[in-house]
């Protein structure tokens, strides 16, 4: 679905990463572990498109995102579920409203009611439906972005740092979340640096662990 | 149909897409401003030029028809060369009618400059004589060498002379009126894109969160487009208005009315500002979907 070629990326003459390749079939679940600045979200945002790869080729659902058009891009994107550890709502717009966001812009409001409240029933924010995101808590807003990035059933769900603003029982509540998503055929990649997740996941799932070092990708499950 | 199609949904709009964007209290305020000042201006300028173009109008066609005679001539001369000055223009083909005007008339001329006691009887006052064309005109070459022929003292004035320079200038005054309305709707774009910039600006994160859920350019944009329109289309409408209560109180045009006192609309000319509103909502769609189109490509 989406796969990295030999895909290097840099800015202002350094190279962050370099000869990435990288496929992720449908189904599976990935971690993308690293020390911070190696390159983790970078590489996220090459698989959403947010980046274009100075090198390499960098496929979306069959489609080479070089040539494609900033629609293009976001008509892919629709495909691709991201949560971000800063989640990135529209403040002025109500919890049920951020979440039912990627229905509204594809044009698929009539869906919004029924979906939204199953989905946010399903990561317990309810209550919190007419709530603004600056009065939730860190744990809620993450769990709402995750409940944004699934609204549109995407086949590949992307997902930078998710535990890092919470506690450890809302990082396994949100683990416990993507890892039941995946059960249900979605492809997940979570980016994180917390050790502690990945063996907790990897009792619940059968995940890859993939390390960022010295700008390359490797293969990491050795060190688990 | 199709274009019609989007348009009409352009009008009625989507409520969750103009949410998406949060209103922004300065940015609106300066458009509507922006727009009903313009708009006022606007209609003062077409008055200006519909006026202009009234007079250039009037001393084009209504001063072309008509010109005079000059009879300078010995006292005892006189009644013979007005008999023969009357007898060519009789026979002068265009001449619709020709009249001398009497003392009181040129007395009435001479009034303004010499004051009422101008004892015109002992001075030696050229005669004049009034002559009306038709439609087709003469032909005033041949007419001034009959006259030079018939009655020496005799000059026959067109007009031309001083009609020319005028109706020039209020051609120039009707073209400055519709180069202010130029510049007043490109002052407007200019406006509006300094605003609908500044929104945009401060909407970043709106556009990378919309960016993020997978939102078209063409959705990104509507949202600020619509509201931009919506702005400078109100602001417009309370600007053409209060620009035409104006209007309609200058003093109105009496029997000596100069330029000043008719520059008012007149007749159907009162629906032309009704454009103003309109165009001013085109001008800001153009300006905003320019502006909004250029940051979605900028941030890409």
């Amino acid at each position: 679905m989406i796969e990295l070629e030999e895909v290097s990326y840099g800015y202002g003459g350094g190279t962050l990463l370099s000869e990435i390749s990288l496929k992720l079939g449908p189904g599976s679940f990935y971690f993308l572990t690293g020390p911070s600045g190696a390159g983790k979200t970078t590489l996220l945002k090459l698989c959403y498109g947010a980046l274009t790869a100075t090198k390499g080729r960098v496929t979306l659902f069959g489609q080479d995102a070089q040539p494609m058009s900033r629609d293009e891009v976001a008509l892919a994107r629709r495909r691709i579920g991201v949560v971000h550890q800063d989640c990135q709502f529209l403040d002025h717009l109500s919890l049920g409203e951020n979440v039912a966001l990627p229905l509204a812009v594809a044009g698929r409001e009539e869906a919004a009611n029924s979906d939204l409240d199953d989905l946010l029933q399903w990561v317990g924010l309810t209550a919190q439906k007419a709530s603004r995101p600056p009065e939730l808590s860190g744990g809620e807003r993450q769990r709402a972005a995750l409940a944004r990035a699934v609204i549109m059933s995407p086949d590949v769900i992307l997902a930078d740092e998710p535990t890092g603003n919470v506690d450890w029982e809302m990082s396994l509540r949100l683990l416990t979340l993507l890892v039941e998503l995946n059960k249900m055929g979605k492809t997940v990649m979570v980016a994180t640096h917390d050790m502690n997740l990945i063996r907790a996941a990897k009792a619940q799932v059968s995940a890859r662990v993939l390390r960022i070092s010295g700008q390359r990708l490797q293969l990491a499950g050795a060190d688990l | 149909m199709a274009a019609w199609g989007n348009f009409g949904a352009f009008l009625t709009g989507d409520a969750q897409a103009d949410r998406v964007v949060p209103p922004t209290g300065f940015t609106a305020r300066l458009t509507v401003f922006a727009a009903a000042s313009m708009a006022f201006l606007t209609v003062f300028a077409l008055a200006l030029s519909l006026a202009a173009g009234r007079l250039a109008d009037r001393w084009g066609s209504e001063l072309a028809r008509s010109s005079t005679v000059r009879i300078s001539a010995p006292a005892d001369q006189m009644d013979a060369q007005m008999l023969a000055v009357m007898e060519v223009l009789a026979t002068t083909p265009g001449v619709l009618d020709a009249r001398p005007l009497s003392e009181e008339e040129q007395f009435a001329l001479l009034e303004p400059w010499f004051g009422p006691d101008l004892p015109l009887d002992t001075l030696p006052i050229p005669r004049l004589v009034e002559v009306n064309e038709t439609g087709d005109g003469y032909d005033a070459v041949g007419l001034r060498n009959r006259l030079a022929g018939e009655a020496p003292g005799a000059v026959l004035d067109d007009h031309t002379r001083w009609r020319e320079p005028l109706v020039r200038a209020a051609d120039r005054l009707r073209a400055l009126g519709l180069v202010s309305i130029v510049l007043i709707g490109a002052t407007t774009a200019v406006m509006i894109t300094l605003a609908a910039n500044a929104a945009l600006a401060a909407n970043a994160q709106v556009i990378r969160v919309l960016r993020l859920v997978g939102a078209l350019d063409v959705y990104i944009a509507r949202a600020f487009v619509r509201r931009y329109t919506l702005r400078a289309l109100a602001g417009a409408l309370v600007g053409t208005a209060l620009g035409m209560i104006a209007i309609a109180f200058l003093p109105s045009a009496d029997s000596t009315g100069g330029f000043l006192t008719g520059l008012g609309f007149q007749g159907l000319h009162w629906l032309w500002p009704l454009v103003i509103p309109p165009l001013a909502a085109l001008v800001a769609f153009w300006a905003t979907r320019t502006a909004a189109f250029s940051t979605l490509r900028e941030r890409s």
